[in-house]
């Protein structure tokens, strides 16, 4: 079992959409918020994922697909 | 010795013992590295910081880690220039340049990464790690040779050659990934959840961002202890940005220089901008960019500390700039020109940030202003070589020469 930190950032079409509802229900992943920021027309949400690595892989890619961005919690890691 | 004391959440406050860590387990917020400056007002001097090395580790009691142990292959105590020339050609009487090209790996991440490093070897690592496309690899990879560590660097697949040199002549792993930018950056987190490697700007990350503090301890230092009236910082992670701020606060805390309230700008390439886009909308809520810019090594599309800079650049009376890839290349030619300083990409962006601000009279003529160099240009010359003037090509006859000559210039020079 892994566990995964990240922040999904959702776009304004997607703010009333239920995806990590939807992440805990279709995949064999645990959902558990820690902090989050959501208006009427953005939002960010800190979680993290608890499960097998292959099925946050997985998740994670599907959620990527919504049109939800995915980063890790500490920002983009590549530097110049 | 260190007076470093424990590291603090920034979002929620909580305290944890300085392990290496870079999250806090309740909110996951971001890390900060605390001290105790009650002991450190009691030793700290302007004389025990003068008896130090000529190095950046003679701020060692301001950072994490002893300067006995230190990592360190002679970073720091760069040139701060007064920039006589390049001030009067924007309108700025009292300008000096922080020239950080002249550190070791010829950028200012050899100060972060020379405290990652110490403190991995202190935490019993024997890798170090990190994902760059070109400046913090390099200051990883001469780092851990030096250390004698091992080190894992992993850059995108399609990076040109020249940008690989500087990183592999040192002997790390190196990582070609084939993804893109977002896939590269999951991957490193979960490999800095798996694997018991140092990544500098992860696990690491609270200790590695406290080298940047340096940049501000010794440009007061270099100013006969005083600090600047303004400030123009290239902004990446907005990282730099933040620790210089927290570097001029301490020294006024504990009593080495006045405070001056100086102003805190910051500048991004407009292909990259997210910081600079918020301050524009007057928000703190940062929206990641995709990167598309020459200005690579500040190419990060979601800032980790934007929010952070943001709340200094609002509440220090500063300003955000984004300039155009063609004024980065005017800049780096104007601050070689005019100072004889070749800077990489962010230099071409501050040098570019500072004519637009002093333009809009956004900085005044009259104050104390810093500009960070923070990379040497050698390492961008892709960048500027199609914007320089070709040389001339002449014949090993003096009628050659004068005659290239005066078709360039419409006249020849005065002769003996």
């Amino acid at each position: 079992m892994a566990k995964q930190r990240m922040k999904f950032t959702f776009p304004t079409e997607l703010i009333k959409e239920p995806v990590i509802w939807r992440l805990g229900r279709d995949f064999e992943l645990v959902t558990n918020i820690r902090r989050a920021d959501v208006t009427d027309d953005r939002g960010w949400v800190v979680l993290e994922l608890d499960g097998e690595m292959d099925e946050i892989e997985r998740g994670v890619r599907w959620v990527v697909d919504q049109g939800v961005r995915v980063d890790p919690v500490a920002g983009d890691i590549v530097e110049g | 010795m260190s007076f470093a004391r424990n590291l603090r959440c920034r979002e929620c406050g909580r305290v944890y013992p300085t392990d290496p860590m870079h999250v806090c387990e309740f909110c996951f917020g971001p890390l900060e590295m605390f001290y105790d400056y009650d002991a450190l007002r009691r030793t700290l001097t302007r004389e025990r910081i003068e008896r130090g090395p000529p190095t950046m580790w003679r701020y060692a009691d301001l950072l994490p880690a002893d300067a006995d142990s230190a990592v360190d292959i002679g970073t720091g105590m760069t040139p701060l220039l007064r920039a006589s020339r390049l001030g009067r050609e924007l309108g700025l009487e009292r300008l000096y340049v922080k020239n950080d090209c002249q550190n070791p790996t010829w950028s200012f991440k050899d100060r972060v990464v020379s405290v990652a490093v110490t403190k991995a070897r202190e935490f019993e690592y024997d890798t170090l790690a990190c994902a760059s496309t070109g400046n913090l690899a390099n200051s990883v990879a001469a780092h851990a040779a030096r250390a004698g560590m091992k080190a894992m660097v992993f850059i995108p697949a399609d990076l040109e050659v020249g940008k690989i040199v500087g990183s592999a002549v040192y002997g790390p792993t190196l990582v070609a990934v084939d993804g893109s930018y977002d896939e590269v950056n999951r991957l490193c987190s979960e490999l800095s959840d798996k694997y018991p490697w140092a990544f500098v700007n992860i696990n690491m990350r609270p200790y590695y961002a406290e080298g940047s503090k340096t940049l501000a301890f010794e440009v007061c230092e270099q100013l006969g202890w005083q600090a600047p009236d303004h400030c123009l910082v290239p902004l990446a992670s907005g990282s730099l940005y933040t620790k210089i701020y927290k570097g001029l606060k301490e020294l006024a805390w504990l009593g080495l220089v006045e405070w001056r309230a100086t102003r805190m700008s910051g500048a991004q390439a407009l292909g990259c901008s997210p910081i600079v886009e918020a301050w524009e909308r007057q928000s703190f809520d940062i929206k990641p960019q995709k990167p598309s810019t020459i200005a690579k090594s500040l190419a990060i599309g979601n800032p980790a500390d934007g929010y952070y800079a943001l709340k200094i650049m609002s509440q220090s009376g500063g300003h955000g700039v984004a300039v155009t890839d063609d004024e980065v290349v005017e800049g780096i030619k104007l601050l070689a020109q005019t100072e004889g300083i070749f800077a990489e990409t962010a230099g071409g962006v501050v040098v570019a940030g500072l004519k637009r601000l002093a333009r809009q009279g956004k900085i005044g003529p009259e104050e104390l202003v810093v500009a960070f160099i923070t990379g040497a240009g050698l390492k961008t010359q892709e960048a500027v070589a199609p914007a320089l003037e070709p040389s001339l090509s002449v014949q090993p006859t003096m009628a050659s020469f004068e005659d290239a000559l005066s078709e360039r210039t419409g006249a020849l020079p005065a002769t003996k």
